[in-house]
């Protein structure tokens, strides 16, 4: 065994930290769309809209049900040959997109199973009060589902900032495919991929700190 | 005035509400009182579509809502002029007590936040809870949930304030300040149906009893005459039971 170029890793460090915006970028949008998307069609799944249900069932089954790099491969290197409009689309935009698909299937379960533990009554006083359904939903279930819901989504946000290691296979050069680069020049592979394995490590790690710290404003109305 | 006509409310092929005709006159207090499982909540529950009615025709001042054609907002309509006080207070749990009376002012009847705190100090003051403002219901006695839940519907300035079962989830220790929260409603010749088990308090506030069995109204009359002079066999009898308890 040979020992560790301790030097080399702590030269890659800064190399590799330059990316992190790239990878925080990428996670941080399919999130905000994937939020949204999800929210969407959780709350469909509540109403139960005719035919759209069916698709919305269809497509949570679909993305939940097939891997997130045969997905990423699908859109990226699959649809443009069928749909050339998508034949200009980028690793970054398609990794978006795909990382948004697939975690928003997930998360609209989660949201939808957030929604149905709301309390009845808080429906009820809602609509006695004389709020439509949709006032209803966004100022008043939506926001206590939310407190519910907030660590597991939490939670698909970690494990998408590590998902997002997966666009290297899209061409993208973000903190996987700069490793993967650096170590294929420097034939140091174990130390490149060290390097990179603690950088993902501290990037979860401050979100778990920053995961407690929501979960302590969001309680903060059923705080006795 | 109110005016109820035909209100039927059935589940499956148990009739719950069996075409209920009621009239209630402006600034009156109607009590209804009655064995449990008998409809009394249904009826209130049915007067402002919580739960739909399936025939009858309400009519509230200059706005009438028909069972078979009501649309969303017709309900909407008849929501905008009934308060409805639950049970279970049924506060907004992620919203502290002056947003609780705030809520619909802004989002229902669209007025400035400003106005609409400033009315909602007022209400706390009212109901004697300006120190809770900011408090979240969670952190309240069910006595200081209800007189909100109270706030909220006197926020709403609705021609018709219902009250269902509002002291029953309550430990008696808080049944005394809701009431007389009540009573002070009352005064203000707001006009209220309210479902209650409370006989003494139905007795002091209504001017009018009704008592309610199977679904029907079998008997109605000024407190005294309902309670000290019933006509029905039905009515002594659950006074004689509720009395005795």
């Amino acid at each position: 065994m040979r020992a560790l170029d301790l030097d080399y890793m702590l030269g890659l460090v800064p190399v590799i930290l330059g990316y992190v915006p790239l990878t925080i970028g990428m996670a941080l949008a399919a999130m905000v769309c994937a939020l949204a998307l999800a929210s969407l069609m959780a709350v469909e799944r509540v109403v139960r809209v005719p035919v759209l249900d069916q698709f919305v069932q269809l497509f949570i089954s679909f993305f939940r049900g097939t891997p997130l790099l045969v997905q990423l491969f699908l859109f990226y290197y699959g649809l443009p040959q069928i749909l050339p409009v998508l034949a200009g689309i980028n690793g970054v935009t398609a990794a978006i997109i795909g990382l948004t698909l697939h975690f928003s299937a997930y998360m609209a379960e989660s949201i939808r199973a957030a929604i149905l533990g709301v309390d009845r009554s808080q429906w009820e006083a809602a609509q006695a009060v004389g709020m439509t359904q949709v006032q209803s939903m966004r100022r008043i279930i939506l926001p206590q589902a939310a407190r519910v819901a907030a660590p597991t989504l939490v939670n698909y946000f970690i494990d998408m900032i590590k998902s997002t290691s997966l666009a290297f296979t899209l061409g993208v050069t973000e903190m996987m495919g700069a490793t993967q680069k650096e170590a294929a020049g420097s034939f140091l592979y174990f130390e490149a991929f060290l390097v990179v394995a603690m950088l993902y490590w501290a990037i979860v790690e401050t979100l778990s700190f920053l995961q407690k710290r929501l979960e302590r404003r969001l309680n903060k109305a059923f705080a006795r | 005035m109110i005016s109820i006509r035909g209100l039927t409310k059935r589940y499956g092929t148990n009739t719950v509400l069996d075409a209920i005709d009621l009239d209630i006159a402006e600034g009156e207090h109607v009590a209804i009182i009655g064995p449990s499982g008998t409809g009394k909540s249904t009826l209130l529950r049915c007067l402002n579509y919580l739960d739909r009615p399936d025939g009858g025709v309400i009519r509230i001042g200059d706005m009438t809502i028909d069972a078979a054609t009501a649309r969303p907002a017709d309900i909407l309509a008849l929501r905008r002029r009934t308060a409805f006080v639950f049970q279970s207070y049924a506060l907004f749990a992620n919203k502290t007590a002056r947003e609780n009376i705030t809520e619909a002012l802004i989002t229902v009847q669209r007025k400035p936040r400003a106005e609409a705190e400033a009315r909602a100090n007022a209400i706390l003051g009212e109901i004697g809870l300006s120190d809770k403002a900011s408090a979240y219901p969670a952190a309240l006695s069910g006595g200081q949930q209800q007189r909100i839940g109270i706030g909220r519907a006197m926020a709403q300035d609705a021609s018709l304030m219902l009250f269902d079962e509002p002291t029953s989830a309550l430990d008696p220790e808080w049944v005394g300040e809701v009431l007389d929260l009540m009573r002070r409603v009352a005064e203000r010749r707001q006009t209220m149906l309210i479902v209650t088990h409370e006989m003494q308090f139905a007795r002091e506030i209504a001017d009018r009893v009704i008592f309610m069995d199977g679904g029907r109204i079998v008997e109605q009359g000024p407190p005294a005459q309902l309670f000290d002079a019933p006509r029905d066999e039905r009515t002594e009898s659950f006074l004689r039971r509720v009395t005795k308890a």
